[in-house]
């Protein structure tokens, strides 16, 4: 390797996209997945839930994100499925992206990975080289980018649906965003849910979702989904108590980005356990 | 038609040594020391949003002083290298002696081959998140090497900068005393810097995955504003009765504080903003 300078009419700027492509080192698999094939009708893409999936590749399933007065929770169950067998069942669908933000990914466990390296990268990247953030727009965009580049190979039933939250310090509020395979951004006002047991995810988090919830509300609200979630769809994984295996529970706010421990999580599935036995045995309100 | 004179490769040299370091002596300088717990960069920078000190890597920091635009070029090639070593690899891959070693490259082909050689010393510096084994790369303009242990000064008046710091450097001080005594090694006895006069980041053990901080103008008020007894803390220079006190304290115990103490005369304690009159009695009577 050697340090890369370039021309000055042909500089990659602040995209370390640009910059792998420029210098494609040593060899093409850096390379970011090159551009969409046209003629596709992106409102024939599918949606959400329903991915085509290729099987004998790991796919990631459900994840949530929804706000409360204040921030984000982004929570993701750790199943990955290969067909109806299970893969994996610790992997992770959350990461933090950045300092204020955080990106969950379903589909193809594979190409998701490699694409939130890239994402965290590109952000820190443009961070260092400008000495400034990008606006928590700008990195949805450039979430929705890669997300479009990937098209060609979410025809062949490698799609990769993320949802990208994170709270905009400039408008001290949280945000999510949702994007379609073929790269659409769609802002998401309330909550949302991707992946196969996103349907009843949504379901459950929309029956207790208000406006002015608070951070814990919203989290037990997440685990909830997640549970619901569990319970219908097989591919999604619920808690494992036996191998302390847990969904991961991430919460964004003005502090800034912070994964709840195993042990918190492991207690609110107590509590919502707890709970539904007391709702089917009637001797809970 | 007129032939090329022969000049002697050792007066090309020379000749552009001198102009390397006629540049660089332009520009202020800047000290990087390590403390307790990290590395310390000062710089004497006025500028608010052009930076002297930046981030490479988790734990890889970068200083510069001479020509802006040079440095700055330099600087943006490593946070590509980096990024990029880190992405091919492991964020764990990336360290600060291979990026030294490509940066000597450089300076040196541009020295030797160029018309005009680079303006500027460049520094790289490494955090050991562990121990205490942390790195000071100081690059010159033709692209030689030195690492440095304890402490280095980059830019036009580093003897002089470095003889005042020979003197009041300590290994593990506390980072409120680094600063201090790093920002009064390049005032000199003279001058006061205030700390919009500065620019200042560190590397710390202890931080997460990304360790470089810059430190804001408060930060750097109140650690200068500090009574010299380090072990007190800071204060935020209300009430000059609670200083004095605070001086007072500070004497009767004599570890730290008279280790502090002793340095501070010999260059003058640069105040921020508002002077602190009684932190300097307290070192009289000494």
């Amino acid at each position: 390797m050697s340090l890369p300078f370039f021309p000055t009419g042909d500089d990659p700027g602040p995209s370390f996209i640009d910059l792998l492509r420029r210098s494609a080192p040593t060899a093409g698999n850096l390379q970011p997945r090159g551009l969409p094939v046209s003629g596709v009708n992106p409102s024939a893409g599918p949606r959400s839930g329903d991915l085509p999936t290729r099987s004998g590749v790991p796919h990631g399933t459900t994840i949530v994100a929804l706000r409360f007065a204040g921030g984000v929770v982004v929570a993701g169950d750790r199943r990955a499925t290969e067909g109806h067998a299970i893969a994996h069942r610790g992997i992770e669908k959350v990461f933090p992206a950045d300092r204020y933000s955080a990106v969950a990914i379903a589909g193809a466990a594979g190409p998701a990975i490699e694409m939130v390296r890239l994402f965290q990268t590109q952000l820190e990247h443009y961070e260092k080289v400008e000495g400034t953030t990008l606006s928590l727009e700008g990195k949805a965009n450039q979430l929705a980018q890669m997300v479009r580049a990937n098209l060609p190979m979410a025809m062949e039933g490698l799609g990769v649906l993320p949802l990208f939250a994170g709270f905009d310090v400039r408008r001290k509020l949280g945000r999510i965003f949702s994007f379609d395979i073929a790269g659409g951004r769609y802002e998401e006002l309330e909550y949302q849910a991707t992946g196969s047991g996103g349907r009843d995810a949504r379901t459950t988090i929309k029956l207790g979702y208000r406006d002015d919830l608070v951070v814990d509300e919203a989290v037990e609200l997440a685990v909830k989904a997640l549970y619901q979630a569990a319970d219908e769809d097989s591919a999604t994984g619920g808690p494992d108590p036996l191998r302390g295996i847990y969904p991961v529970v991430s919460v964004v706010d003005e502090a800034g980005y912070r994964r709840l421990l195993d042990d918190e999580v492991a207690e609110r599935f107590a509590v919502l356990l707890e709970s539904l036995r007391g709702a089917r045995t009637g001797d809970q309100s | 038609m007129t032939m090329p004179y022969y000049v002697a490769p050792e007066q090309v040299m020379k000749d552009r040594a001198e102009y390397a370091q006629k540049g660089i002596a332009r520009g202020r300088s800047l000290v990087a020391a390590m403390y307790g717990s990290g590395v310390l960069i000062v710089a004497e920078n006025p500028s608010r949003t052009l930076h002297k000190i930046s981030e490479i890597y988790d734990r890889v920091a970068f200083a510069g002083a001479g020509r802006y635009n040079e440095f700055d070029q330099l600087r943006v090639a490593g946070v590509r290298h980096a990024d990029t070593k880190g992405f091919a690899y492991s964020r764990e891959d990336v360290d600060a002696r291979s990026l030294a070693n490509l940066y000597a490259q450089f300076l040196g082909q541009v020295f030797t081959h160029e018309m005009k050689p680079l303006e500027v010393e460049i520094l790289v510096a490494e955090l050991d998140p562990l121990g205490d084994n942390h790195q000071l790369y100081h690059l010159a303009y033709d692209g030689t090497v030195v690492d440095e242990e304890d402490f280095t000064v980059l830019g036009g008046d580093s003897d002089t900068i470095i003889e005042r710091l020979t003197v009041s450097f300590r290994r593990g001080w506390p980072l409120d005393e680094a600063v201090r005594n790093c920002v009064a090694a390049l005032a000199g006895p003279d001058r006061l810097l205030a700390p919009s006069d500065l620019e200042a980041a560190v590397l710390e053990k202890g931080s997460e995955r990304r360790a470089f901080r810059r430190l804001t103008n408060e930060d750097l008020a109140e650690m200068m504003a500090a009574p010299l007894a380090t072990d007190t803390g800071a204060t935020d220079g209300t009430g000059e009765d609670g200083d004095s006190e605070l001086a007072g304290s500070g004497r009767a115990e004599p570890a730290e504080g008279a280790a502090d103490a002793r340095s501070e005369p010999e260059h003058g304690q640069p105040q921020a903003g508002e002077p602190e009159p009684p932190a300097v009695p307290g070192v009289d009577g000494e």
